[in-house]
């Protein structure tokens, strides 16, 4: 019977495990504060993240891949204990007990105690370095094991084994895989692409022994210890490292009479409840549909359904889809569906390249109409894809085979949509789609509120781009009208915008502001009406009007460095200088003791200039010939590119000259992000113009052109556009492209992500482009030849300008520079200096020199 | 021995010729007790106080640098965007919109067409 006061206190849940499964459940349950939550761990420490826990080898501590702290539990109200093992459940008086003896009653029980790793029984095997893979202890024991060994050999060549050898391997030992069956990967990866794995992965020094039976473990003469196989051969080995496979801890389920699987598993329905109504198992403890899963992503939606059906909520798990993605050391690996062509009747198609260790297989239904399943190895580029082919029924196109055929023409390419639930949008922090997506189940209604539910974005911050277009793609599916707004301050996209300021012949912003904005503007809402205003007009970006729209980049014609000081970066065409102009560099940097680096743009970089330095040190570069690099702007940087013909022995074609033509044509274009050029002489690339926004290659007959490569964060290769272009046409082209993508894309899109968002995708742009299908080829073209015919090096009009000037003077009432400003010495260089290196600076009226002094840096050589 | 004054007084930085439109100019200053100070004067035309002086020390960046962040308004609160991590501080209360942290701010006027700063 309940008296009152149990009824006002909280109803209790006890979750026994806190691994990766069991954590989720408790942030989800936490979320609604009706109830008491208690996490019980058998391990010594919170939950952890066990996905990245080869990370561990490579430098990741025990803090770095812990997934909470006792704060943050504290901060949720949950209560939790480590090295608590349950040993004990009385499912009548629901109460459960640990090892040590404590005792916590519940009112719903939460089995989330994963699974162990099997290790087979062999005679010898239970010695003191033979060890498993799975918890953070076991990282330990391998890593003091690993000190004093020097051959280190895995049992199992699963994916689990894969990821232990390349463990094995980091920590320097001479490392075996031992697999039982004929090929590596069985589970996911069929014959073909088990082979190709193999000597991949041989390649990087791991030699893997396939159809080896381990009969029995030994003494070892050489080392401490010797496997006989059942074909009599031998491996010696110091450390055994077994990854055999997983079992579910189904233990006190099986001594506490839940119903369990034949094969063990604890059994659940789809509401992820066991055979009693108050105790559910979620994770890899669970047995669902004659089913484990040894993945999180399922684990996760278990515990989401968990916490909906304790709720009152109605929810279902109905099973998850299994495919993979992964690089096992640096081999791309993917497996979709039916990799081994189970299915009736199914068709296959492959693609092998020896040469270069790719193998790609698909397997269709009968009708190749559907895609049932798929093997990639070596190259996953196009498993985001298939994978949507095959999740969502996608017809497949006529021809299947282009799927997976490289540059076949008309391959293909499906936007952020394809991307599948569990692909990491946020590397910082491990967010996935499925994450964003959940985020925007639990109520976030515009990507500011999908950014701080999930964290995505707040890290390096690179990933704000895709973050968005994720998010926004789910409102849209959702009936949900996206605001493209750009800010608070206008209710337009920046494509809304451009159109604005051209229909209308909108020059400032304050016009702009006062006809379709509210407010007094912002930090995003400034520089995109100026880079807009600037790709329209071309004016002068530090006029007046324009000067406080800036970018603090854009403001002093540098990037701003950490300290506050600036970098200085002259353009230096497809990376060609002369010695004369080499020298000037130096003698610049001599003068103003900057730091010089060649750049990854194929240019120098001088660092460490304050504000007031910048008019004097452009003024000499100007005068000896040099022009802004606009390495602060959205604008082109670099078009890097190879000798080509002139020199090279294979070049077909002046790249060269081209690449100077073309950075010349395109310098000072403002656009919605950064774009880079490559041009190669011959196919070899040298350029690496397949990862540059626009890149040429020389053929025998002309220019291939390809758009949309990207570096950095996400690389892209850009898809090849045309071929064999005379000069005049790739220009031509080139000129539409970048214009179009300067009025349609979207704030700091680079064409990569343009391309992946554009409806249609590279068919439409080559529509628009070569076929005018819209109409508009003449206009991009002529609004490009005005924006060439009015360029200016900014820098040169700045020292023009003494108004302008006067903002490089840090201080209106003094003329003395910032004396937190300092730098030390590193490698015969200046770099600045670090909180604790810096001298304190205190001002005293009398004396006003000695201030400037104390700095390390010598303003004159 | 320093004689601590703690009387403020309104004392005179610049021209207001010297500010610039929708923008940031910055002024050193000696308090008190003899040390630096750098403070940050953004002139907004269309917003409330038209003018606004704070400290010009981005506390997150830890560089001298707030003078050149963007101005504008969050919510109607004017605000300067950090050059570096792009934070906001009010320029009415010093407060960071983002994170618990606040730059000082100066009772600021013009007299005369003159910019005078009481400290
Ligand atoms: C100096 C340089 C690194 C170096 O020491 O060599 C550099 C430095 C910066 N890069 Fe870079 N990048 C440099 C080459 C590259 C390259 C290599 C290349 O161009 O071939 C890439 C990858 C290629 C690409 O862009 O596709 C690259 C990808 C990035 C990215 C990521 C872009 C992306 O689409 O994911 C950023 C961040 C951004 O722009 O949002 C970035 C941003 C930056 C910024 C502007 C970060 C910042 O805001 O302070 C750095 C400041 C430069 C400065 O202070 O002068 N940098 N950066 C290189 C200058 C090249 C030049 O001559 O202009
Ligand atoms: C090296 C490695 C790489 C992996 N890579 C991937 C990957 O790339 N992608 C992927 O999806 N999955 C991967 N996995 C699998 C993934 O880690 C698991 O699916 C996931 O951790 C399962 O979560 P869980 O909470 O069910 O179990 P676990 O994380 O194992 O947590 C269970 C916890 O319960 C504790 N426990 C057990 N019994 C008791 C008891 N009686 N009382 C109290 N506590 C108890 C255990 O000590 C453990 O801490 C990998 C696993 C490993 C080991
Ligand atoms: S790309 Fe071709 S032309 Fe250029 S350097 Fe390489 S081989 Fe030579
Ligand atoms: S913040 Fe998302 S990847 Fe860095």
């Amino acid at each position: 019977m309940k008296t009152d006061k149990q009824l006002l206190s909280k109803a209790k849940i006890v979750v026994v495990g806190n691994g990766m499964v069991g954590h989720h459940f408790v942030e989800e349950m936490a979320k609604n504060s009706d109830y008491q939550i208690t996490v019980l761990s058998a391990e010594s420490r919170l939950a952890y993240d066990r996905v990245y826990l080869s990370s561990y080898f490579a430098g990741k501590t025990a803090d770095d891949l812990a997934l909470t702290t006792p704060e943050h539990y504290d901060e949720l109200g949950v209560t939790f204990k480590t090295n608590a093992k349950v040993t004990n459940i009385d499912k009548s008086a629901k109460v459960v007990t640990t090892e040590s003896g404590d005792c916590f009653e519940y009112d719903k029980l939460i089995l989330a105690t994963g699974s162990y790793p099997f290790v087979p029984p062999i005679p010898g095997g239970d010695v003191e370095h033979s060890l498993v893979y799975r918890t953070i202890d076991d990282l330990e024991a391998i890593q003091a094991s690993a000190d004093v060994s020097k051959v280190g050999v895995v049992i199992g060549g699963g994916l689990l084994g894969l990821e232990a050898a390349k463990a094995v391997k980091e920590l320097g030992l001479e490392t075996h895989v031992v697999e039982f069956a004929p090929q590596l990967m069985g589970v996911q990866v069929d014959g073909g692409g088990g082979r190709l794995l193999k000597t991949k992965i041989e390649e990087l020094g791991v030699q893997v022994h396939t159809s080896k039976a381990t009969n029995e473990i030994v003494a070892g003469d050489k080392h401490r210890y010797k496997l006989c196989f059942s074909d009599g051969t031998e491996l010696e080995t110091d450390l055994i490292l077994f990854s055999a496979g997983i079992r579910p801890y189904d233990n006190l389920a099986r001594e506490f009479d839940l119903e369990i699987g034949q094969r063990g598993g604890i059994v659940i329905d789809n509401q992820c409840k066991t055979s009693d109504a108050d105790i559910y198992a979620i994770g890899e403890c669970a047995l669902w549909n004659n089913f484990i899963y040894g993945l999180v992503a399922p684990g996760y939606s278990m515990a989401k359904v968990a916490v909906k059906d304790i709720c009152g909520e109605e929810a279902e798990f109905t099973g998850a889809d299994m495919s993979t993605k992964l690089k096992l050391m640096g081999v791309e690996v993917g497996s979709i569906g039916d990799a081994h062509a189970k299915t009736e009747g199914s068709l296959t198609y492959t693609y092998e390249n020896q040469p270069e260790g790719v193998y790609k297989k698909i397997v269709v239904s009968s009708d190749k109409k559907a895609l049932l399943g798929a093997v990639l190895i070596g190259d996953t580029s196009e498993y985001d894809t298939l994978l949507q082919y095959m999740l969502n029924a996608i017809e497949l196109p006529e021809s299947p085979e282009g799927l997976i055929l490289p540059m076949a023409a008309d391959k293909p390419t499906l936007g952020v949509d394809a991307l599948p639930d569990t692909a990491t949008i946020c590397s910082c922090h491990n967010v996935t789609k499925g994450d964003i997506i959940a985020a925007i189940d639990c109520g976030a209604v515009d990507v500011g509120q999908v950014k701080s539910g999930t964290k995505a974005g707040s890290g390096c911050g690179g990933c704000a781009a895709l973050v968005k277009s994720v998010a926004d793609n789910e409102f849209e599916k959702r009936g949900v009208e996206v605001k493209k707004d750009i800010c608070e301050h206008f209710a337009y996209s920046r494509k809304e915008l451009f159109d604005i300021v051209s229909v209308e012949k909108i020059k400032t912003f304050d016009e702009l502001l006062s006809s379709h904005g509210r407010g007094l503007g912002c930090e995003i809402c400034k520089p995109v009406a100026g880079s807009v205003l600037a790709s329209v007009w071309n004016d002068y970006i530090l006029k007046k009007p324009h000067l406080s729209l800036q970018d603090t980049n854009d403001t002093y014609l540098g990037n701003m460095q950490k300290d506050g000081t600036y970098s200085v970066v002259p353009r230096i065409a497809g990376g060609e200088i002369t010695p004369d102009k080499l020298i000037v560099l130096g003698q610049v940097a001599k003068k103003y003791n900057l730091y010089t680096k060649i750049t990854g743009g194929a240019r120098v970089d001088l660092f460490g200039a304050r504000v007031e330095q910048l008019p004097p040190i452009w003024k000499e570069l100007v005068d000896a010939g040099f022009e802004t690099g606009h390495a602060y702007g959205k604008s082109l940087r670099t078009v890097k590119s190879c000798v080509g013909s002139t020199w090279c022995r294979y070049g077909v074609q002046d790249s060269m000259s081209m690449a100077i033509d073309l950075e010349n044509r395109y310098k000072g274009l403002r656009a919605p992000h950064k774009i880079k050029f490559g041009v190669s002489g011959c196919t070899r690339e040298c350029a690496e113009a397949q990862g540059k926004d626009i890149g040429i290659i020389a053929t025998e007959n002309g220019w291939n052109l390809f758009v949309g490569g990207n570096g950095g964060m996400k690389p892209r290769h850009g898809d090849l556009f045309a071929t064999d272009l005379d000069d005049e046409t790739l220009v031509k082209y080139v000129d539409r492209i970048l214009m179009f993508y300067v009025q349609t894309g979207d704030r700091l899109q680079r064409t990569s992500v343009w391309m992946d968002n554009l409806e249609g995708g590279l068919t439409y742009l080559q529509d628009v482009i070569m076929k005018d299908s819209l109409g508009i080829t003449d206009a991009l073209e002529e609004q490009m030849a005005a924006i060439v015919g009015s360029y200016q090096c900014e820098w040169k009009t700045t020292l023009e300008d003494p108004e302008a000037l006067k903002r490089f003077q840090p201080f209106v009432n003094s003329d003395k520079s910032d004396s937190n400003i300092q730098f030390v010495t590193e490698r015969e260089q200046i770099r600045p200096a670090r909180g604790e290196e810096k001298i304190a600076v205190t001002f005293i009226p009398s004396v006003e020199n000695d201030a400037t002094e104390k700095e390390a840096v010598a303003e004159e050589v | 021995m320093t004689t601590t004054n703690t009387e403020k007084t309104w004392r005179t930085i610049c021209d207001s010729s010297d500010l610039v439109k929708d923008s940031g100019i910055c002024a050193l200053l000696a308090n008190e007790a003899g040390n630096e100070e750098q403070i940050a004067i953004f002139h907004l035309p269309n917003s409330e106080d038209k003018i606004y002086a704070v400290g010009n020390y981005d506390p997150i960046g830890k560089a001298n640098v707030l003078y050149r962040g963007i101005v504008g308004c969050i919510a109607d609160e004017p605000v300067v965007a950090s050059p570096l991590y792009k934070q906001h501080f009010s320029l009415k209360t010093g407060r960071c919109l983002q994170e618990e942290q606040s730059i000082s701010v100066y009772p600021i006027r013009i007299e005369n067409e003159q910019v005078q700063v009481l400290y």
